[in-house]
């Protein structure tokens, strides 16, 4: 392992010499109180480390000591629940041992060594065993089956499994005879984290990730295994659009990495999450959980280094046939980061100041999600979603971390300031979002809820598009110019935007709709604007349909709870058809 | 042999800008606080900022005018930038890099503290939820500050941003309780002029024995600003978590701190980002603005109000745009409103509060709060877009409904923004008067509130239920 000095210092930045025979991206130890760096450029003896902490007080002639091995994490049970930070350090020990603020040089293993897990073994000796194959099971929280699965790299004849019993991460629980002799297994395995975990073969997505948020669902779903962005300006709801994806979404594993955001807000998902029941199993949301927070303020190579620390987390349960979401937030601090680095590293800089790599970076990390089938002799599927926030400064969609997650994401949920402003929420574009993902799976949506469920869809899309080209209109004459039946169509859309765009995240019933309360609604809401638009055809002022009580009713459709729903449905069906007839027989009786 | 700590250099090779290089060294550390005695004998205090192996380029915090290649001494002291802290700061004005400026005695120190401090924990934080009340409708009704939050203020040159950051730090309670507080004033390049104001404000309402100074006026070195914040920081940090004290931090002008940063950035060379504002710009303010909030188990609670000129109003420009990035929401000021003779001229559209939504509700405020103020905005947006339309159209072509909300924008700008300079209205009296206004629209109208509460205390029914 190399030896080497520290020659200069520039904030996150050293370079050290005498370090020939360290590779790209290994660890290193650097300085007296053993700072945790990684190589990032190699030239003769002198690399270039990025120092995970803070350096004030560091000095030149200080060690660097390489570790052999790239910046890894450890996976084995016990990560779910946790908070890390961006390095895999558990904060609620740094905690302990450092106190309320956190100071430089603290070492701690990710996974607690001397707690126990009960081992249930799924496999007998003398079966042969690849890598990806069960080896046993541990019930890690309430809800989650964690699969201790062969290691990638290893195979060969199972020659032992340990029995059913208690053992801490690092006991051997299996020995395989591989081709270079046995080989001991624990529970604890590690993995470099700038590489992808290994699966057979990726599929296409076919099932959506069901959000509970409408706008979500019916206008722009994403489909698991899939990635979608979230640019907006701040102050667009980004923040709160992400929780409640994290608290609705119905993936089995999710993981939250908090990556240059606010400690705050860092503190509301830490104190909300342990409360929030999940709506499919009744047990805590954190039992499903794994937050990574890295703040603003914590040291800006570690935020580097947290967005990849997430995603191969979210691997790894994915490996086990899990289907896990992960929420980056904000890809534009880790962005920043990285050309924070660069900069240092007086690197030619591409757009903007940041890195020419910016993209292929991106493009590497999205990737890294999709619906795959595992290693392991017998097949799984296994699914890992990635929803990336984006901070554009200003709000401008056209710098660079926008347009090159852009063009690789398959959902663009653009939030939007205005309507922000508006306090139309989640404040998501419907014009200018969209999803790539409406005809894989559209079959999902034919058999689970409702037969025309995309033809209601691109219904209410046309009425939607139809409203913002005659609001050009109405900005220019006002709107007693348009004839009866635009108006009709304003209303129509008006009622749409409202009451099924609109979604209040801290109502306890608005909350999250399911997807059969989505499509029951849309369908009424758009029974409504063809009921009006037959009866301005015969004859009744759009003014007098505007006005109709049911609209009230349909507009409190989204406080109505689940089971209530279909009375409520028939109810109002009633009321129209009820209300339309009263209207022209008033209008006739007039005549 | 025993290392010595200071060690004294005469071989600066290069000036330029607020830099100095300095060759030949040994041993100096990242970080660490260099001591310069310029060839007459004037002192001055710098910072290593990159260091190799037998080189160190110093920021100089004076300025390094007056510095040569010959005769200029550079003392490392091998310590990175301490602040004496104690409990006698309060009530003191220092300079921007620590020394008081007010004729009064030494500070004698308690303790030492890093003026960089360390992040906070987030599993040590505690979420902000005590509602504080600055008397300020805008504030309290529409954009609830709360004890551990960051709240600038986003301003223009001309407005008046001092008048209400004074009149904020003057009101600012939280109700039902009396507990100890102190506040932590930071300029910033600001004018001796708009110092004074504040010095002369807290000297009036006697808060100034509770006030710590930290004042970096227009004509002091640029370079100083760099750290003048994070010396009043360190002394909010102090006063939190080692005196229980509720600390509410202003500090005035982040724009020219930005500056400052640029400046030194341009004189290492750095890659420019956007507007020239160096790359790490986001990061540098969040450890600044990250230093505000509560921590589990400790009694006291940093709250902080940094001010900000959005150069030419642009909400866009980097600073403004990386600033509302970090803190949690923001007060916008509008040249509109002032123009109109608004005070205080807060547009409350632009204008948010992240943390409003723990701090207000049954038991904090009130029930009806949030319904309220979600009303009051939307009904304000939608007069607003009818002011716009109007423009065009004129007002005959408007129906009787959009007229009640041009009225309603137009009292709502009137009656519930507007308020007097020491005018301190009870969140109470804050909702009544938003209740007040919302009775102007149809009461279908009020969609955002819950029918209850309507019952209870809209105006009309309040009415029939006093003559019943």
């Amino acid at each position: 392992m190399a030896e080497g000095k520290i020659i200069k210092i520039a904030g996150p930045v050293i370079v050290a010499e005498g370090m020939r025979g360290s590779q790209m991206y290994e660890v290193v130890k650097v300085g007296e109180e053993g700072l945790i760096g990684e190589i990032i450029e190699l030239e003769g003896d002198k690399a270039t480390i990025q120092v995970y902490e803070e350096t004030a007080g560091m000095k030149p002639g200080e060690a660097v000591i390489g570790t052999g091995q790239p910046l890894s994490v450890e996976l084995g049970p016990g990560i779910l629940k946790m908070i890390y930070d961006g390095i895999q350090r558990p904060l609620e020990v740094v905690k302990e041992k450092t106190g309320t603020f956190i100071t430089r040089g603290v070492s701690v293993p990710p996974l607690d060594r001397e707690k126990k897990w009960e081992f249930n073994p799924t496999a007998r000796p003398g079966i042969s065993v690849t890598p990806g194959d069960f080896l046993g099971e541990v019930q890690e929280t309430e809800v989650i089956v964690h699969r201790i699965m062969v290691p990638p790299g290893v195979k060969g004849e199972l020659v032992e499994v340990a029995s059913k019993g208690s053992y801490t991460v690092e006991d051997t629980i299996a020995v395989v005879k591989t081709k270079d002799g046995e080989k001991k297994l624990s529970m604890l395995q590690r993995w470099p984290v700038r590489n992808g975990r290994p699966y057979k073969e990726k599929l296409d997505p076919s099932v959506p990730l069901v959000t509970g948020q409408r706008i979500v669902d019916t206008f722009f779903p994403v489909a698991k295994g899939g990635t979608a962005a979230i640019p907006g300006p701040f102050g667009a709801g980004k923040t709160i659009l992400g929780h409640q994806l994290a608290k609705w979404c119905d993936a089995q594993v999710f993981i939250y990495i908090g990556c240059g955001e606010r400690g705050n807000e860092m503190t509301e998902v830490l104190e909300e999450f342990p409360e929030l029941e999940d709506p499919t199993t009744g047990k805590p949301l954190m039992e499903r959980t794994v937050l990574i927070a890295n703040t603003s303020n914590m040291p800006v190579a570690a935020r580097d280094a947290s967005v990849y620390t997430g995603i191969t987390l979210g691997e790894y349960y994915r490996d086990m046939g899990y289907s896990v979401a992960l929420m980056a937030d904000s890809t534009s601090r880790w962005a920043e980061a990285m050309r924070e680095i660069s900069g240092r590293l007086e690197e030619m800089p591409g757009e903007e100041g940041y890195p020419a790599y910016l993209a292929s970076r991106l493009a590497d990390f999205y990737e890294r999600a999709g619906r795959v089938v595992t290693l392991g002799t017998e097949s799984r599927e296994g699914s890992l979603t990635v929803v990336g926030a984006v901070s554009p400064p200003g709000g401008d969609f056209s710098e660079p971390v926008t347009q090159n997650t852009l063009r690789i994401t398959k959902v663009f949920w653009a939030l939007d300031a205005s309507l922000a402003d508006r306090r139309h929420f989640p404040a998501i574009n419907w014009l200018r979002s969209y999803s790539l993902y409406l005809d894989s799976i559209e079959g999902w949506w034919k058999s689970k809820v409702g037969e025309d469920w995309k033809e209601l869809r691109a219904k209410a899309m046309a009425l939607l598009q139809k409203e913002a080209e005659l609001q050009e209109i109405v900005q220019l004459v006002g709107p007693d110019a348009l004839p009866e039946k635009e108006r009709v169509v304003l209303e129509g859309a008006r009622v749409i935007r409202e009451d099924f765009l609109q979604q209040n995240a801290f109502h306890e019933v608005d909350t999250y709709c399911s997807a059969s309360k989505q499509y029951t609604m849309l369908q009424v809401m758009l029974r409504f604007y063809e009921k009006a638009l037959e009866a301005v055809n015969m004859g009744i002022p759009a003014k007098e349909i505007a006005e109709l009580e049911v609209k009230d009713t349909i507009a409190k459709l989204k406080y109505v709870p689940e089971e209530e729903i279909e009375g409520k449905i028939k109810e109002i069906k009633k009321a129209l058809e009820k209300e339309i007839t009263a209207l022209s027989q008033k209008i006739e009786g007039g005549i | 042999m025993p290392q010595m700590k200071i060690r004294e250099y005469t071989s600066v090779t290069e000036v330029a800008g607020p830099l100095m290089v300095v060759e030949g060294v040994k041993g100096v550390g990242y970080g660490e606080v260099v001591e310069i005695e310029t060839p007459s004998g004037e002192n001055r205090r710098g910072q290593v900022l990159e260091v190799a192996t037998d080189r160190a380029v110093v920021q100089v915090f004076e300025g390094t005018r007056g510095i040569d290649t010959s005769r200029t001494k550079a003392r490392f002291t091998g310590e990175t930038v301490k602040l004496p802290v104690s409990i006698e700061m309060l009530g003191r004005i220092f300079d921007g890099t620590g020394n008081p400026i007010d004729k009064g005695p030494k500070i004698i120190a308690e303790d030492e503290y890093d003026i960089h401090g360390n992040p906070m924990n987030p599993t040590s934080r505690e979420f902000p939820r005590d509602f504080i009340q600055t008397g300020i409708s805008t504030i309290d009704g529409m954009n609830t500050l709360v004890r551990g939050q960051k709240l600038p203020i986003f301003s223009g040159s001309g407005l008046p941003h001092n008048e209400l950051a004074a009149q904020i730090a003057r009101q600012a309670k939280v109700l039902g309780k009396e507990e100890e507080f102190a506040v932590v004033f930071a300029a910033m390049g600001i004018t001796y002029e708009e110092a004074s104001y504040f010095m002369r404000d807290f000297e009036r309402t006697g808060a100034l024995e509770r006030v710590t100074a930290f004042l970096n006026l227009a004509d002091d070195p640029a370079i100083e600003r760099i750290i003048t914040p994070r010396m009043a920081l360190t002394t909010a940090e102090y006063f939190a978590f080692e005196h229980d004290m509720h600390v509410l931090v202003i500090t005035t002008d982040l724009t020219n701190y930005c500056e400052a940063l640029r400046e030194i950035a341009a004189a290492r060379g750095e890659v420019p980002g956007r507007r020239g504002y160096p790359g790490y710009m986001y990061t540098d303010l969040a450890t600044i603005y990250e230093r505000a909030g509560r921590a589990r188990g400790a009694k006291g609670t940093i709250t902080q109000m940094p001010i900000l000129t959005m150069p030419d109003d642009d909400i866009t420009h980097p600073i403004p745009d990386l600033t509302g990035y970090i803190t949690e929401g923001q007060f916008v000021l509008s040249r509109e409103l002032h123009r109109k003779g608004i005070y205080p001229p807060v547009d409350v559209l632009p204008s948010l509060s992240r943390l409003m939504k723990g701090g207000i509700g049954p038991g904090r405020t009130r029930e009806d709060h949030a319904n309220v103020s979600d009303q009051l905005y939307s009904a304000y947006a939608e007069g607003r877009d009818l002011r716009d339309l109007v423009a065009v159209v004129g007002e005959e072509a408007l129906t009787t409904k959009d007229r009640k909300f041009l009225e309603f924008a137009d009292r709502f700008e009137r009656e519930f923004v507007t308020q007097g300079r020491d005018e301190d209205r009870s969140i109470e009296t804050t909702l009544s008067i938003g209740w007040d206004l919302l009775s102007i629209l149809p009461e279908r109208e009020l969609k955002r509130v819950k029918e209850d509460y309507i019952k209870k205390y809209h105006p009309k029914y309040k009415k029939e239920a006093g003559d019943g």
